[in-house]
């Protein structure tokens, strides 16, 4: 085991599988000498070589599209875009084409293809640097989605997506990168070092897509997050005093439905928190099915917490980031309802 | 003070529209012979001439002459005509299919088979097209089953992709032909992944990518070109120039620039122009970019001048927008009558027997075609199963989706 930030976990988780697979490839803007904008690829060109991991020209739709065909040659391309709120020039060939290989060539072509994205707000990133567009994503069919929350899960995530024959959008909270957030901006920040969970295993080891994990067991009600929500709504319950069974999904595509149904089944109310905006978000999609599995389990109707329907704001972040505040507010309306 | 004037904008029209008497006075045509065949390994900024000009080899009188009259057998030259004939006839018959009902949709290849015939002869096995929908003759002269090609197109119960495509989407890893995608371009940037993947690898496989004129003015062309260049992709960028987009004359996605050719050269990507109706020419010009290619010196482009004789789909009438006689006064004339005359010309040849060959390959066509409509078309017969629309969405299929299955029944 070692002490690692979330950074370093997924350094770490690429490190691991281009030593172990040479058809692992890294590459995108500023990725090879320079070791990425936030760090996650440093060391690896001077460690693996120029041919494995590279600069490319800035441009996302040929990054996605060199790694498409790299990907039906047989490589395993691990990608990135520098933010996710910058994928949308590759959208086309994410939706049209990595997502569709297998099913148009009746397996033909395949795509084990991973697409590393920094996503998600509470940085001061402004309109384009703080995106959660998970939901154009698990639209989509043929895409798996993962968000993961902290340093563990972010290693054991990537590796099993880099080892997965299918696409993987893999969306990184970057303010969850070197600690763990509740939402306080106000109070300092804990680093991972600190933390159990940037407690990291040395080597190869995965967590298998299509699993949640319950962070937080309690019989009031449950929470349904991910990424750095799944710390806010710790807080939240914390503070408001309220018994709640939180559920970190860390795959929304395939989704686990199974420890989703228990919770609800057990608890009766269901809260739901994501940072992306709230019309036709991954929430609806949660509610919906919530609804369908447990409708007569329900005591209360499902509560969304999420972004505002506006672009991400700059000056404004604390009122457009769902915060302990307004989650802890819903938290309780929910077990009062 | 400086006189402002009102501005005005530029929409560019081809020179004739339903009606008009064609003409073709802008594309000049040099004689056969006249452009030079540099080295493989020639610095790009010493050929960029060849952008501008059209390299041609079978002259009026049906001769292969000047430099790059490459040195095809007797044999693979007709073989080269056989597989033009059998694309030619594939298409005729299809197109019958789709008016009968048998298949929603067809796409033919008319005036464009040389590209794709001729190109197939220049690769090797391993090497990968990433073809658009109008490159069949890649399959046709790769030995690629016309029958599973027809059970494609009628999306019957021995349809490869299982009804999962529109028809003429075909793909096929062993036979060098890419997955097929609706979405213009996309393919032409992957073609440039592969064949860095190639690199990588150390492998000594290249790729081919395939665009129309219409389609270079997708962001992903440009994205192709960037990557080819910087990485020195093994990839020969193909542009089949057959001066339509459906109804959009190919002055829309060129604008002002000379040639689609000239393109490649502000990328440094060394770039030739062709007759693409002259199958010697489109052999040797893809020989040389695939040479080039094979010996690690990077990407070339090709830009095949052709035109698009037939409408661009079953769902298109291009009387609409072309006048009718414009096919027959394109000036570089008809692919497979002209490597007939040559053909003729060598002695090996003759109208009997082109006349026995088509009979022949029209008898062969109608067989695959009757073995193919044993399995079903479109709306009779045997049909894929529903469970395969389930199937290969991911390698194993997820919760939701085998809820789904079984919510359709299936």
């Amino acid at each position: 085991m070692a002490r690692m930030t979330m950074i370093e976990a997924i350094r770490d988780a690429m490190d691991v599988m281009m030593a172990r697979d040479e058809k692992v490839v890294v590459f995108g803007e500023d990725v090879g000498y320079f070791g990425g904008v936030f760090r996650s690829t440093a060391g690896l060109q001077q460690k693996y070589g120029k041919t494995r991991c590279f600069d490319t020209p800035i441009s996302e739709a040929g990054i996605v599209g060199t790694a498409i065909g790299m990907a039906s040659y047989g490589l395993r391309p691990c990608i990135e875009i520098q933010f996710a709120d910058y994928m949308y020039p590759a959208y086309d060939q994410i939706v049209s084409e990595a997502a569709r290989l297998r099913y148009r060539s009746n397996g033909e072509f395949t795509c084990p293809l991973v697409i590393r994205m920094p996503t998600g707000g509470g940085i001061f990133g402004g309109q384009t640097h703080s995106q959660s567009p998970e939901a154009l994503f698990t639209h989509v069919a043929g895409l798996k989605t993962v968000v993961p929350s902290n340093p563990y899960d972010a290693k054991g995530l990537l590796i099993s997506a880099i080892e997965d024959p299918d696409p993987v959008i893999f969306l990184e909270p970057k303010r969850l990168y070197n600690g763990p957030f509740d939402g306080h901006h106000d109070r300092p920040v804990t680093p991972w070092s600190k933390h159990d969970l940037g407690e990291v295993p040395n080597g190869h080891f995965t967590l298998p897509l299509g699993k949640a994990s319950v962070v937080r067991e309690g019989s009031a009600m449950t929470v349904l997050a991910y990424g750095t929500m799944v710390y806010v709504a710790q807080a939240a319950a914390a503070e408001m005093g309220v018994d709640a069974e939180i559920i970190d999904l860390r795959t929304l595509i395939p989704l686990d439905m199974e420890t989703i149904k228990a919770s609800v089944r057990k608890t009766g109310r269901c809260v739901i928190v994501h940072e992306a905006t709230l019309t036709s978000g991954f929430g609806a999609e949660l509610a919906a099915l919530v609804q369908e599995a447990c409708f007569f389990q329900l005591e209360a109707p499902i509560a969304r917490v999420t972004g505002w329907d506006t672009p991400y704001p700059h000056a404004q972040e604390w009122d457009y980031f769902p915060g302990p505040a307004r989650v802890g507010r819903a938290l309780v309306a929910t077990m009062e309802a | 003070m400086t006189e402002r004037r009102l501005l005005t904008l530029h929409v560019p029209e081809p020179a004739v529209r339903p009606g008009g008497a064609p003409d073709f006075s802008n594309v000049k045509i040099p004689k056969a012979g006249a452009v030079p065949r540099p080295n493989v390994d020639v610095e790009p900024e010493s050929i960029r001439d060849l952008a501008f000009s059209i390299i041609r080899v079978l002259n009026r009188s049906g001769e292969a002459v000047g430099p790059w009259a490459s040195p095809l057998s007797d044999e693979e030259l007709l073989e080269g005509l056989r597989h033009m004939m059998t694309l030619r006839t594939f298409d005729a018959r299809m197109l019958i299919a789709q008016r009968q009902g048998k298949t929603s949709f067809y796409m033919q290849h008319l005036g464009e088979e040389a590209i794709s015939c001729a190109f197939r002869r220049a690769l090797s096995p391993g090497d990968m097209n990433f073809p658009t929908y109008r490159q069949a003759g890649l399959l046709i002269a790769g030995g690629y089953s016309m029958v599973d090609m027809m059970c494609q197109i009628y999306s019957n119960s021995r349809d490869p992709l299982k009804g999962r495509q529109l028809p003429v989407m075909y793909a096929s890893k062993e036979h060098g032909f890419f997955t097929i995608s609706g979405n213009l371009a996309t393919q032409y940037v992957q073609a440039v992944g592969w064949a860095m993947a190639s690199a990588i690898s150390n492998d000594t496989k290249i790729a081919a990518a395939w665009i129309g004129d219409g389609s270079t003015a997708e962001s992903d062309f440009h994205a192709a070109l960037v990557f080819a260049s910087t990485y020195k992709a093994p990839v020969v960028l193909n542009i089949v120039n057959n001066q339509w987009a459906i109804s959009t004359f190919q002055g829309i996605a060129r604008g002002g620039a000379g040639t689609f050719a000239a393109r490649g050269l502000g990328f440094g990507i060394p770039s030739l122009r062709v007759d693409g109706n002259d199958y010697l020419a489109v052999y040797a010009v893809a020989k040389w970019a695939v040479e080039r290619a094979r010996r690690n010196l990077g990407p070339t482009l090709v830009e095949y001048v052709t035109y698009r004789v037939g409408a661009h789909s079953t769902s298109d009438d291009p009387s609409a927008y072309r006048p009718k006689t414009e096919s027959d006064a394109w000036p570089l004339g008809d692919p497979v009558i002209r490597l007939k005359n040559h053909l003729i010309v060598r002695g090996v040849w003759s109208e009997e027997r082109h006349k026995q060959a088509e009979a022949e390959i029209l008898d062969t066509v109608i067989a695959a075609q009757k073995e193919a409509e044993s399995y079903g078309t479109l709306h009779a017969g045997a049909k894929p199963s529903a469970r395969d629309m389930f199937e290969g969405v991911y390698a194993e299929m997820p919760p939701h989706l085998r809820r789904q299955r079984q919510q359709a029944g299936v």
